[in-house]
C-alpha cells in the first residue's frame, strides 16, 4: 500500500480545491486531514462533479443565454451587437415562409420516420429474437450501419443506389422491369427524395432501436406467454397484441422519445443528399439546415438565426411536455 | 432440439418463412458496404457504365493508394484529425462522464438532485437550438478552425453522464464499503475499486462516444473551416458536393474512413450490446 503520497499526487483538481478552500480555515495537519478526508462532502462532490458540471454549464447554458440575447439584436456578421431590434427578428421569422416551411419539413418528417423506424426495429427484433440459428450473426448485421455515418451513407445512397442515371442501382433494377429512370433526389412531385432520406435514415438507425427492443424482450417471462397459451391465445398476433407490446411500454417510451428528438436533430443526410456545388435545392430544408445557412451562409445573419433557434427551442419544449404528460412519463410502472 | 420431437406444420412454415424473410432483409443491409467496396475498387468506366452490373469486371487494388496521393482531396491529413479528435473526446468525456457520474450516485450531497436535474435538462436542448450561439462563442474564443474547438466543447455529455450514474447506483455498495474499511478515500476508491470493476460500462459507453465522435459532421462542417482542420466526413462531404470528382476515388475514401470503425466494432460489438442492454435506458 502507498501512503498520503499516493494521495497526495492524485492531480490538479485536489490542489486547486485545496488551495481555494483552504485560505481562511487555519492550517495544520490536522485540518488538512480532515479537509481531504471522507467527512468533508460538499469537496469531494464537487471535485467529481465540478469539472464537468462546469464545462457542461459553459458549452449549453451559455450558449443558450446568449441566443437569446443575440435574437434581440440585428447581428449580421457579429457576435458583439450593439443594434437593439426587440421582436423584429421574431417577426420576420415568423412571417418567413423558408422558415415556416422548414417547420413544415420538420413535421412532415418526424410523422414518417418515427413510426416507420418503430415497426421496422421491432420487427427486426421480434424476428432476431426467435430465430434459432445463427442469431448472433443477424443481430451483428442488423446493428452493423450503426457503425457508418451520415456522410458515407449519403454518398452510397446519392451516388450509387438512387443515382438519377441508369448506373445507379435503383434505376438498374427497375431497369430490369421495363421501368423509367427516376431522378430520384431531384423529383418533387412525386416527392421521391423522401423515400432517399427515409430509407438512409433506416438503415442507419433500425439496428440501434433492434437491439433496444431486443434487451426488452428479453426481459419478459417466458411464464407469461405459457399462462396465455393456457388461456387459448393463439401464438402470434394475438400474444404480440396482449403480451408482448404492453410488456414493452418502457421500451417503447423510451425508443420513441429518442426517435423525435433525433429527428429533431435531422441536418447530416439532407446536407449531404441534396446540397450539390450549385447550393441547397428550395424543398425540403428542415429547421437545422435552415438556420445554418440563415446563420453560417452568405448573410451571416446570426439575430435572425438565433431567433429561429428561440422559438425552434420554444416549441421543442412544448411539444417535449406534451408527449411527456402522454405518455406518462416518470410515472412508476406498477 | 430433439429430431424425433413431432412439430406443427403451419409453425414449421412460420420458421422457415421468418428465416427467408430475415436472410433477405439482411442482404439487404449489407448490400450498401458491398457498393462502397465495390464502386472504391472498380474503374471509373466501371461505375458509370450505362449497363451496370453487381461485381465489377475490372478490380484496381491500387485505388486503395493512390487515394492518398491526390493533392485535391486531404485524406491522410483528414484522418489524422479525426482519429485524434475522436480518441481525446472518448478519453476525455468518459473521464469527465464517469467522474460526474460516480459523485451524483455516490457522494451524498444536499443538492445532488438539483445538479442531477441541471445536467439531465440539457438532454432536452437539442443541437438545433444551441449550434449557433455555440458557433458564436467558440468564435470569440477565437478556436475556430483549432483542434481546441473541435473537442473541448463536445466533452461534456450529459447522455454519458446519465448512463454511468445509473450505473454506479447499481454498483455493490459492500465493495466500496471494504474499501473504506481499508482506509480508502473517494478518489482511491475510485480508480482501485470502482473503475476496474467496471470495464465493461466504460468498454460501452466509449465505443458509442468514438463511434459518434468520428461519425460527427455538423459541428465539424461548421468549426472545422481550414482544409488543414477538415475531418474526413468533412472532407468526404466536401467532395460530395463538388462538381468535378472522382467516383472511385471518393468511395475508396468512404471504405477507408469507415473501416477502423467496423474494427471497433467487431472487437467490441459485445460490450456495445451489453452496455445499451444495461444502461436501464428503458426501465
Amino acid at each position: 500500500m502507498r501512503g498520503r503520497g499516493g494521495a497526495a499526487a492524485k492531480g490538479g483538481q485536489d490542489g486547486q480545491a485545496g488551495e481555494a478552500g483552504g485560505s481562511g480555515q487555519g492550517s495544520g495537519a490536522g485540518r488538512l486531514r480532515r479537509f481531504r478526508g471522507p467527512q468533508n462532502r460538499n469537496l469531494w462532490f464537487w471535485a467529481f462533479v465540478g469539472p464537468f458540471a462546469i464545462g457542461l454549464a459553459l458549452f449549453t447554458y451559455v450558449p443558450l443565454a446568449w441566443s437569446v440575447y443575440l435574437s434581440f439584436f440585428d447581428a449580421h456578421n457579429t457576435v458583439s451587437p450593439t443594434d437593439f431590434v426587440g421582436l423584429d427578428n421574431y417577426v420576420s421569422m415568423l412571417g418567413d415562409h423558408a422558415f415556416l416551411s422548414s417547420l413544415g419539413t420538420f413535421l412532415l418528417f418526424t410523422a414518417f420516420i418515427v413510426p416507420t423506424t418503430y415497426v421496422v426495429s421491432l420487427a427486426l427484433a421480434l424476428m432476431v429474437n426467435r430465430l434459432r440459428f445463427a442469431q448472433a450473426f443477424f443481430r451483428s448485421v442488423f446493428f452493423l450501419p450503426t457503425a457508418c455515418s451520415y456522410v458515407v451513407a449519403a454518398l452510397i445512397w446519392k451516388l450509387s443506389i438512387f443515382n438519377g442515371v441508369r448506373f445507379g442501382l435503383a434505376n438498374t433494377v427497375l431497369g430490369w422491369f421495363g421501368a423509367d429512370q427516376t431522378a430520384w433526389l431531384s423529383t418533387s412531385d412525386p416527392p421521391w427524395y423522401w423515400l432517399v432520406i427515409v430509407t438512409v435514415r433506416l438503415w442507419l438507425q433500425a439496428g440501434f432501436y433492434m437491439i433496444l427492443f431486443l434487451a426488452g424482450l428479453q426481459r419478459i417471462s417466458p411464464r407469461l406467454y405459457e399462462a396465455a397459451a393456457v388461456d387459448g391465445a393463439r401464438p402470434g398476433w394475438q400474444t404480440l397484441r396482449h403480451i408482448t407490446l404492453p410488456q414493452l411500454r418502457a421500451t417503447s417510451v423510451a425508443v420513441v422519445l429518442l426517435l423525435v428528438i433525433n429527428a429533431f436533430q435531422a441536418f447530416d443526410e439532407f446536407y449531404n443528399l441534396l446540397s450539390d456545388a450549385r447550393g441547397y435545392p428550395p424543398y425540403a430544408r428542415p429547421p437545422l439546415v435552415y438556420l445554418y445557412y440563415t446563420a453560417l451562409g452568405q448573410e451571416q445573419n446570426l439575430g435572425l438565426g438565433s431567433a429561429g433557434a428561440v422559438i425552434l427551442a420554444l416549441i421543442i419544449a412544448v411539444a417535449t411536455v406534451v408527449q411527456a404528460r402522454w405518455f406518462g412519463l416518470g410515472r412508476k410502472e406498477d | 432440439m430433439t429430431v424425433s420431437k413431432r412439430v406443427d406444420p403451419r409453425v414449421r412454415t412460420g420458421r422457415a418463412l421468418r428465416a427467408v424473410i430475415v436472410t433477405i432483409l439482411a442482404v439487404l443491409f449489407l448490400i450498401p458496404f458491398y457498393l462502397l467496396v465495390r464502386n472504391g475498387l472498380a474503374t471509373e468506366q466501371d461505375i458509370t457504365a450505362p449497363d451496370w452490373t453487381f461485381f465489377p469486371r475490372d478490380i484496381q487494388w491500387s485505388n486503395l493508394t493512390d487515394v492518398f496521393a491526390d493533392p485535391n482531396l486531404p485524406l491522410a491529413r483528414a484522418l489524422l484529425n479525426s482519429t485524434l479528435i475522436a480518441v481525446s473526446t472518448t478519453l476525455g468525456t468518459v473521464l469527465l462522464a464517469s467522474l460526474a457520474g460516480y459523485g451524483l450516485a455516490r457522494i451524498p450531497y444536499r443538492y445532488a438532485n438539483v445538479v442531477f436535474y441541471a445536467i439531465l435538462g440539457t438532454l432536452m436542448v437539442p443541437a438545433a437550438v444551441t449550434f449557433v450561439p455555440s458557433f458564436v462563442l467558440v468564435s470569440t474564443l477565437g478556436w475556430i478552425s483549432t483542434l481546441r474547438g473541435l473537442i473541448i466543447p463536445t466533452l461534456f455529455s450529459a447522455f454519458a453522464c446519465f448512463i454511468f450514474r445509473q450505473y454506479f447506483l447499481g454498483f455493490p455498495k459492500e465493495l466500496e464499503d471494504a474499501a473504506r474499511v481499508d482506509g480508502l478515500g473517494h478518489w482511491r476508491t475510485y480508480w482501485r475499486i470502482v473503475v476496474p470493476n467496471s470495464r465493461p460500462v466504460f468498454a460501452a459507453v466509449g465505443t458509442i462516444v468514438f463511434i459518434g465522435a468520428w461519425n460527427a459532421f455538423l459541428w465539424p462542417l461548421v468549426i472545422g473551416q481550414d482544409r488543414e482542420s477538415w475531418t474526413v466526413q468533412v472532407a468526404l462531404s466536401t467532395f460530395t458536393t463538388a462538381q468535378n470528382l472522382n467516383l472511385h476515388e471518393l468511395f475508396i475514401a468512404a471504405a477507408i474512413s469507415i473501416a477502423p470503425l467496423v474494427v471497433v466494432f467487431v472487437l467490441l460489438q459485445r460490450y456495445i450490446v451489453a452496455g445499451v442492454e444495461r444502461t436501464g435506458i428503458d426501465d
